[in-house]
């Protein structure tokens, strides 16, 4: 197992958000969490993250924090910053780093191997914000990948994106998933989002973990 | 113009002018690359109230009848800069209030203890030239002199040392802290290296002033570069230049010192937003 999750409690101040959760991810898998508004999936995330610390219950990875990639909401990256894409894909390097100041030849090789395998490398000169919906996604999955490439978060990856780049980028998970990449989603998407799936975890009344297949038969 | 270089040339070879130069330089690199943090952060405001927060504590300083009023001023404002991200939770959307209250409760409580205390014959000459700046660039001693120029090297070696982790936390805050970079610690370093630029810089612009010297270096740049690695560049090339001219000018027309070096990062900035138009 990458991640076991055991007798988790998730919330702020105290207060749980949902019931206890018991899950685990396995390499290679692909786990979605779905559930309604409000239900605790983003401070679940958060709390996986380690952003956030748990009430009760045990969080156990196999993997270094360090190999742990992420994906944040869309919205919270500042509209007008002037940054570059290999700057940004760059910078999924900065907890590799550790004391030296400046990063390595090593550091600048995935970050250019990241953007091609992704498909971005002819922007790694251009800022951000000149790049549609669907390449700054797939930028900043590029420094998800630089961060780790062994286990990779994401939250609500495709809530602002058009019906097209939404299937491009579900394509793209595919693809990297079969790759070996271990997947845990966030989503709203029931439709679409969960066809890649492997496992879902439905954080809400009433919490659910299983297959995708008990979980169509069960909620649908 | 042959006359005003000779009589530039001639000022040049007074110790207090190249002092002033040196430090003045110093200065205004230190306030353009903490802008190009400020600003990224939306904490623009930050620098600003800081400032006022000095001029209460120079304020105290006189009151107290304290020589050396930098000892007064650098550790009110730090822990002042501290509490300030503190309460705002490192997001500052909460201490917006609390922000406009410090800011404007240090300057009439600086402006009230000068009045109280002060034994000078010309307080209100003395309240506008902390306020606006005054010729004091123009009569820093030594000391002052090696004293600024330590704290710049220290914020430029800061700055350097952690740049990619800068730019890491001020272009995503979340993703840095997921990936392990203590976030906490590097606010509360930037609040101290905030609270000393801003109390070195009063000196040279006046309080009123140095939110201009930290915010318009980096606004201009933004309008010509789209990299951060530019940007910061640019910022700090913009900055130096702004003060050099300013402080030449200063000196020939005998203008005010802070002013003339603001006018001329407001003309620069004017002249970076035609050029944004323009292509």
């Amino acid at each position: 197992m990458i991640l076991e999750v055991k007798k988790l409690l998730v919330g702020y101040h105290k207060k749980p958000v949902a019931a206890e959760l018991n899950f685990s991810v396995a390499p290679g898998d692909f786990l979605c969490i779905v559930g309604t508004n409000g239900a605790g999936k983003s401070t679940l995330l958060k709390t996986l993250l380690g952003l956030i610390r748990p009430i009760s219950g045990n969080i156990i990875y196999q993997v270094p924090s360090k190999e742990i990639g992420y994906l944040p909401q869309q919205n919270r990256i500042p509209k007008n910053f002037p940054a570059s894409v290999l700057e940004i894909v760059l910078s999924g390097r900065n907890a590799h780093r550790s004391w030296r100041p400046f990063y390595s030849a090593e550091d600048k090789r995935m970050a250019f191997e990241n953007m091609e395998r992704l498909n971005v490398l002819q922007y790694a000169n251009k800022c951000l914000r000149e790049l549609s919906g669907g390449e700054q996604q797939r930028v900043l999955l590029a420094r998800a990948l630089c961060a780790g490439d062994k286990l990779l978060f994401l939250d609500e990856p495709v809530a602002s994106l058009d019906p097209e780049a939404t299937a491009d980028f579900y394509g793209l998970l595919k693809t990297l998933n079969e790759s070996g990449l271990t997947i845990v989603m966030v989503t709203h998407d029931e439709q679409e989002g969960l066809e890649n799936a492997s496992q879902v975890l439905h954080v809400g009344n009433p919490n659910f973990y299983g297959d995708l297949e008990e979980y169509r038969a069960r909620f649908t | 113009m042959p006359d005003l270089l000779e009589t530039f040339l001639n000022y040049l070879q007074y110790g207090f002018v190249q002092r002033a130069f040196v430090v003045g330089i110093l200065i205004s690199l230190c306030a353009s690359l903490l802008g190009v943090m400020l600003v990224f952060r939306r904490f623009s405001y930050l620098g600003d109230s800081l400032s006022h927060v000095a001029f209460g504590a120079m304020a105290i300083a006189a009151a107290l009848n304290f020589t050396d009023d930098l000892l007064v001023m650098l550790p009110v404002t730090i822990l002042c800069a501290v509490f300030l991200l503190r309460s705002g939770n490192g997001t500052l959307v909460k201490g917006d209030a609390s922000i406009a209250m410090m800011s404007v409760g240090s300057l009439a409580m600086g402006y009230l203890l000068m009045n109280l205390f002060s034994k000078k014959a010309n307080l209100s000459g003395d309240v506008c030239s902390t306020l606006f700046g005054s010729t004091s660039i123009l009569t820093l001693s030594s000391f002052d002199t090696v004293l600024c120029a330590s704290l710049s090297v220290a914020v430029i070696l800061f700055f350097v040392l952690f740049y990619n982790s800068i730019f890491a936390i001020i272009f995503d805050e979340t993703f840095a802290k997921a990936s392990g970079v203590k976030v906490e610690r590097f606010n509360l370093v930037m609040a101290i290296v905030t609270a000393a630029v801003i109390v070195f810089a009063m000196r040279l612009v006046g309080s009123l002033l140095v939110s201009a010297l930290i915010i318009f270096p980096t606004v201009s740049a933004m309008r010509l570069f789209k990299s951060f690695w530019g940007v910061t560049l640019c910022a700090v090339v913009l900055s130096v230049f702004c003060t050099a001219i300013g402080i030449v000018v200063a000196i020939l027309v005998g203008t005010p010192v802070g002013s003339t070096i603001v006018a001329v990062n407001i003309l620069i900035f004017a002249l970076t937003s035609i050029f944004r138009r323009v292509k």
